[in-house]
């Protein structure tokens, strides 16, 4: 087979933290990923391509084949669903929570509950669990001036160090999930290119098991 | 609704034109011709039925998957099929009734509520071959090769064929003794192939039972997978041995008769898990990310019909194998005749039709662009001639 397996990679943490990662695994883009435009790069290991896309677009390429395999981070494969994808190893980078927060001291009051997010989907699910009824509302950025505006009185967003929460006289609340990022591979790919694609994520399982 | 919009169709609901279609249909002549010469008998299932022998048991994910509305007569919940294979178990079950083999073939339209997959269309052929009445594995053998035999049909190579049994995995389960709500967490895992989410979902379970489990994830690829999978439960499951002797025996067959065929294994990714009740099966090609035709052995559907049948067969989709069609290039070869009421040019055009050419009344002046020849009237006959030649009949 000629065609060259492709892995989809997102620019941002998850780009800095995984090509050490493949550097070890002996993986590594023949050109600078990171001061380049292109969005394809061949690397020293023949018959492999990196393709640089948005991270919620690597599930997406994944998933119909474009690419044989992918490097997300959980929430989106909790947000977006992993529908259709195997997810066989955790790379444990781009490690964070995903968590709920609140204004400091804020207490529920009536049933129900307004929760700002870019993660509709987990938020809904999550509320729904705790038999909470939640309003989601969506937003694209900023989660922590939704409180302090009155547009919501919750959040449910992405914690790393929790210093933007703090700044923003809000706090922590619970946990939903903890993130990192995963290794996704299409299911045709790996039937139809089995022990090339198993090959790499053996190298990558024990590159990830040394680090641990 | 603006007068620009209304060409529009909804989403995942599309038409197939002429140079498409042409092939669609050749492909689907072809395919139920291949059917009927294994002896499989066409049948046409209607379009709707009540939903109560619509919806056996073929997973919840149809219930989901299927347009439901209210029969005017009777009052009762009418569905649009969004699969032909439980209406050709109740025929089998109870129109036919026949004790010994049947062996049922169909092509049709269904509709999904939703796209089963991710590129998938909501209004899918589906082109199928059911073996009811036989239990053992030749048949499903059988079933394998006539699926294999279908995508070739279609002109498809560089096939892999995954084979999986449902026994492995319910043995081990029935072994781990989960309860519910575990069980639905590991088999989530198991599909998605996430060894962290298994390893997380078993957090809680006993060591040696979460170790068994977790060993499953790894249990896919070439047949070596066989090989470790009895070393790995001979001893703690020895009720899963008969499924890996059947995955063993089918893919020997297999690679008898059909060398050309990459084989892989899969004991954990169970599609129609709840249903199916041993051999599973499916076909993929490169490039397309999803499974091209899918089938597994069904034992007990029969059953709410009356008469539970030992039942294998297989499933397609006649659009998505038209996506895979190499493009057809189109041959302009009609005749064009003219409109003229003549009893001998008429006979002329009945014997070329009989034929099988493509003769078509040229109403306007124009020929029609298909044409490349046309009837021209010479000495009291009609002579079939290149069309674009200004140099009429010499002879």
């Amino acid at each position: 087979m000629n065609k060259p397996l492709t892995l989809a990679l997102t620019k941002g943490r998850i780009l800095k933290e995984t090509l050490p990662l493949l550097a070890q695994a002996g993986i590594e883009p023949l050109e600078d990923v990171a001061q380049s435009r292109k969005l394809i790069f061949a690397t020293t290991e023949p018959g492999l391509q990196l393709v640089i896309i948005r991270g919620t677009d690597v599930p997406t390429y994944v998933r119909h084949g474009a690419a044989d395999f992918g490097v997300v981070g959980k929430d989106i494969l909790l947000e977006h669903g992993a529908e259709g994808l195997y997810e066989p190893l955790d790379l444990g980078i781009a490690r964070c929570r995903l968590m709920t927060a609140g204004p400091v001291g804020w207490q529920p009051n009536g049933a129900r509950v307004r929760v700002a997010t870019k993660f509709a989907n987990i938020a809904r699910r999550y509320f729904a669990q705790q038999g909470v009824h939640a309003d989601v509302i969506k937003l694209y950025g900023a989660m922590e001036l939704a409180p302090m505006m009155d547009l919501a009185d919750l959040i449910v967003d992405i914690v790393d160090t929790g210093n933007t929460l703090r700044a923003n006289d809000m706090e922590p609340l619970e946990e939903i999930a903890s993130i990192s990022s995963r290794l996704v591979v299409n299911k045709a790919s790996m039937r139809a290119r089995y022990g090339n694609i198993q090959a790499i994520v053996d190298r990558l399982a024990d590159v990830v098991a040394q680090q641990s | 609704m603006k007068n620009v919009d209304r060409w529009q169709l909804p989403d995942g609901v599309e038409e197939v034109l002429p140079a498409q279609a042409a092939a669609a249909e050749r492909l689907r002549r072809q395919v139920l011709d291949l059917y009927r010469s294994w002896g499989y008998q066409l049948v046409i299932p209607p379009l709707v039925e009540f939903t109560e022998s619509l919806l056996i048991g073929l997973g919840a994910d149809l219930d989901l998957l299927t347009f439901k509305m209210t029969d005017q007569l009777s009052g009762r919940t009418l569905g649009l099929r969004a699969d032909i294979t439980p209406q050709v178990a109740r025929i089998d079950a109870h129109s036919l009734a026949e004790s010994g083999v049947t062996r049922l073939c169909y092509a049709g339209s269904i509709l999904h509520t939703r796209p089963k997959t991710a590129t998938g269309s909501r209004s899918p052929i589906q082109l199928g071959a059911e073996l009811y009445g036989d239990s053992s594995l030749a048949a499903d053998v059988e079933i394998i090769r006539l699926m294999l035999a279908t995508l070739e049909t279609a002109g498809l190579d560089d096939i892999t064929l995954d084979l999986g049994h449902v026994g492995v995995y319910g043995a081990v389960l029935a072994a781990a003794d989960l309860d519910a709500e575990h069980e639905a967490t590991v088999f989530d895992a198991l599909q998605r192939k996430s060894l962290p989410d298994l390893e997380l979902a078993l957090a809680d379970v006993d060591a040696e039972t979460r170790r068994l489990l977790i060993s499953l994830v790894d249990l896919h690829g070439d047949e070596s997978v066989l090989t470790r999978a009895r070393e790995l439960l001979a001893e703690q499951v020895p009720e899963a041995l008969a499924g890996i002797d059947a995955l063993q025996d089918v893919a020997a067959d297999i690679r008898r008769q059909r060398p050309d065929i990459a084989l892989y294994f899969d004991l954990t990714e169970l599609r129609g898990y709840h249903y199916h009740t041993g051999m599973v099966f499916a076909a993929y090609v490169p490039g397309h990310g999803q499974a091209l035709a899918n089938g597994g052995r069904y034992n007990d559907v029969g059953k709410v019909f009356g008469r539970a049948r030992p039942a294998t067969g297989f499933a397609t989709d006649l659009k998505a194998l038209m996506a895979l069609l190499p493009a057809e290039v189109s041959t302009n070869n009609a005749i064009s005749m003219p409109d003229i009421d003549d009893p001998d040019l008429q006979a002329r055009v009945d014997e070329l039709r009989a034929a099988g050419e493509i003769v078509i009344n040229c109403l306007s002046a124009e020929p029609d662009s298909r044409c490349d020849r046309h009837l021209v009237e010479h000495e009291g006959e009609w002579l079939v001639q290149p069309l674009n030649t200004t140099d009429h009949v010499t002879s």
